[in-house]
């Protein structure tokens, strides 16, 4: 028997009256307002507005007709342990993610040591067990060390609860070994996630090939490095019936390779960041380290062609690829600096804000595309319906305010949005059941 | 001007202002005692994390002659080597009040970097493959000396502008000036997106002959063993400038140092089309001038601590979402 492929630090199960809320979750084809009861950290009940009668022990909170919506489920995070502890633990990153309303969330192996082996994977797992605010799932190696030249024991790491498996960072160069990877999933299952980049290609690049890299002398980073990979291995997944899911699409050319392997009805899926959705190479003009990411920041017809590929379901889901770095390694000229933006805490606000705001998506899209890696990855699906554990995000989508100007959750503050003014303001999080994050200034009306 | 970090922070007038003033300065370079007080009791802080001889003596020699103080740190056999940050060892450096810092590093904006973290002016001495303005402005100056006016000039940029932050800085100074700038190299060296800087791409020296000027980019050996191009042989094939290509009424620059036989030929170094010895003494009196521009005016006070980081995230707030 396998192990639970999600797992969390100890949670209280809470009772809680929510007291007319706005409730939105299209899977649960919810939208309107009403009482919404948790019952030890289930969903008890929902009531029309004002109807669901308060009952002593349980702690009221009058909902003011703010958003509640499904948690959040982050497919690619990097929580930075063991080994990189400067920049982010188990418990900073999974607050952060509380704070943006994750309830959920996968862990990336490009650690140090690697996470590729079952001793880790239980240590890691374990040490979730005592620290982490929301659920953490771990997608362990594909192979050793992220060399790319050995398979991880990926069977042992399965039945240890390994979700799926990801060289992200170092991603498979060798068609032949990812090959075996996609073969051996026929043994143990698990989604293999694929950060795609052709390194022939990338070498020496710090930013998107282009004009604005011409003009600031820096190393580009041409989009085919990232489509022509990705052509490469749906085609593999295709010839071997193997589920692949491509990690942080960054181009237009990118969102037709995936279209075109959906259409040949290959077994992919796709996630697309924030940053990637709201940015672009322009905005690396300044060379803020901020803005340097993998794959980097493309054009602005990359950038609607992700929004459209989002928008028609060829992305699946969105993913923030929270990257946290310390500010000593981000304070250094553009070319030292390492990859990686953190997103667990702006995502919500800066999509809403950018997209939703302004016509480009619809709120509920956005809500399917926040939850829709959990079923991606086959873990269950937060859900808004009495019966389900509380995976619940609460919402004030008036509230504006400015993207770090109270700090931030995570150990570090690489964000890209870091300064600009955002809303939609989480209020509070539940995740499995238990508080997770609580916006300070939320009354509690009884208790 | 606090800080010249890139050729775009001066307009047309701004160059021109520099080159005149570096004009009455090449007096001052025949004097018998080659100095004059305008910088007494300034420091100059040429902080070098490259190898570089007539740069950082062209530097030297400029502020020196200005009466100011200068004092070389060269990142070899320094706390850099042991690991120290750039901007730890800025803030080291800046304790002891310079007023300004000539900065050369292998890094794209990092000259920029350094002015947010301390007081001095910064001049960009080279910052990777981005920019070299000085390198720009003492070209503006020798040509004008040459041809009296740039207005209008046909200037061809030749060689490895992937690389070359001389490229960069002087496609960019060129055009402001009034000339029409071609680059021409083979297509692995030409970077993809160059012609939004405005200027025309070609990938032969079949239409060199309509150049005014030709200015040769130097071909770093080491980027043979990348492949960039198959061999130097082919390059100099193709791209060589020697006594066939360059016609007499054609002027010849080259930001040095020269690889003879590569990207030119030895007879045409010597020719007199080549002003590439006029460009090194340029260099002196052009870099004076802007020292001169950045240093002669009265202090400014110097800014309050932290304040940098806060603009710095303002900065980006303020910019709106595409």
């Amino acid at each position: 028997m396998a192990a639970a492929p999600l797992v969390h630090g100890p949670l209280q199960p809470v009772d809680l009256l929510l007291r007319d809320v706005d409730v939105l979750d299209p899977r649960a084809r919810i939208d309107g307002r009403h009482d919404v009861r948790v019952r030890a950290g289930e969903i008890a009940e929902l009531g029309p507005p004002g109807t669901l009668p308060y009952e002593p022990g349980e702690e009221l909170l009058e909902g003011c007709g703010h958003r509640l919506l499904p948690a959040f489920f982050d497919p690619h995070v990097h929580l930075r342990t063991p080994g990189q502890e400067h920049k982010e633990d188990l418990e900073t990153g999974t607050r952060a993610a509380a704070a943006g309303g994750y309830g959920a969330v996968l862990a990336m192996p490009n650690t140090d040591p690697v996470l590729d082996s079952a001793p880790l994977l239980r240590s890691l797992r374990d040490a979730a067990d005592r620290e982490a605010r929301v659920a953490v799932g771990f997608l362990p190696a594909i192979t050793r060390g992220l060399q790319g030249e050995q398979l991880t024991e990926m069977a042992e790491l399965r039945q240890e609860g390994a979700v799926g498996f990801t060289d992200d960072g170092q991603p498979v160069q060798s068609a032949g070994m990812l090959r075996k990877a996609l073969q051996y999933q026929r043994l143990c299952g698990g989604i293999i996630a694929l950060h795609e980049e052709d390194k022939t290609l990338s070498r020496g690049g710090s930013m998107n090939e282009g004009a604005v890299s011409a003009a600031l002398g820096l190393g580009g980073i041409p989009t085919v490095s990232e489509s022509t990979m990705i052509a490469r291995d749906a085609a593999l997944a295709g010839y071997e019936d193997a589920r692949v899911h491509f990690q942080h699409l960054s181009c237009a050319a990118s969102v037709q390779a995936v279209a075109d392997a959906k259409a040949r009805g290959w077994k992919v899926s796709a996630e697309v960041t924030p940053h990637h959705l709201l940015l672009t190479e322009e905005d690396v003009r300044g060379m803020d380290t901020r803005m340097k990411m993998h794959p980097p920041l493309a054009t602005e017809a990359d950038r609607q062609a992700l929004i459209e590929g989002l928008r028609d379901g060829t992305i699946d889901c969105v993913a923030t690829d929270h990257a946290p770095h310390a500010r000593d390694e981000k304070e250094v000229p553009f070319e030292q600096a390492p990859m990686g933006t953190t997103g667990l805490e702006t995502a919500f606000a800066a999509l809403y804000t950018h997209l939703v705001l302004r016509g480009a998506l619809e709120l509920e899209v956005l809500v399917d595309r926040l939850t829709a890696g959990a079923s991606l990855f086959e873990v269950p699906t937060p859900l808004i319906a009495s019966g389900e554990r509380a995976n619940l995000v609460l919402v004030d989508l008036d509230a504006e305010f400015i993207a770090g100007e109270c700090g931030w959750e995570s150990r570090s503050e690489n964000c890209c949005f870091a300064g600009r003014s955002l809303r939609g303001r989480v209020l509070l999080t539940l995740a499995a059941g238990g508080v997770a994050y609580r916006e300070r200034a939320l009354s509690v009306a009884a208790a | 001007m606090n800080h010249l970090l890139s050729i775009e922070d001066l307009d047309r007038a701004g160059i021109e202002r520099i080159v005149e003033q570096a004009a009455r300065f090449s007096e001052v370079s025949d004097r018998e005692i080659k100095k004059v007080p305008a910088l007494r009791g300034r420091m100059v802080l040429n902080l070098f994390y490259e190898s570089s001889t007539r740069t950082r003596s062209s530097f030297e020699l400029a502020a020196k002659r200005l009466s100011a103080d200068v004092v070389n740190f060269a990142a070899s056999g320094s706390s850099v080597e042991k690991g120290e940050s750039l901007k730890d060892t800025v803030l080291t450096l800046s304790a002891h009040k310079p007023d300004a810092i000539v900065i050369r590093t292998p890094w794209a904006g990092a000259a920029a970097l350094v002015s947010k973290w301390c007081d001095a002016a910064i001049v960009n001495a080279g910052d990777g493959k981005h920019e070299h303005p000085t390198q720009a402005l003492l070209d503006v100056f020798t040509l004008r000396g040459r041809l009296g006016g740039i207005d209008g000039a046909s200037i061809w940029i030749v060689g490895d502008v992937a690389h070359s932050r001389v490229a960069r800085s002087n496609i960019i100074a060129f055009q402001r000036m009034g000339a029409k700038v071609t680059v021409a190299g083979p297509p692995t060296l030409i970077p993809r997106g160059i012609e939004s800087l405005g200027c025309d791409v070609r990938f032969t020296l079949d239409e060199l002959e309509s150049a005014d000027v030709v200015y040769a980019l130097r071909m770093q050996r080491e980027r043979m063993s990348e492949m960039w191009v198959p061999s130097l042989r082919e390059y100099a094939a193709w791209y060589q400038i020697n006594g066939r290509r360059l016609s007499p009424r054609q002027v010849l620059m080259h930001p040095g140092p020269v690889n003879r036989g590569v990207e030119l030929s030895g007879e045409v170094v010597d020719s007199p089309q080549a002003v590439i010895t006029a460009q090194v003494e340029a260099g002196v009196v052009v870099r004076m001038a802007v020292l001169y521009e950045l240093l002669s005016g009265p202090k400014t006070p110097p800014r309050g601590g932290g304040g940098a980081e806060n603009a710095g995230i303002a900065a980006v707030g303020e910019r709106q979402l595409a």
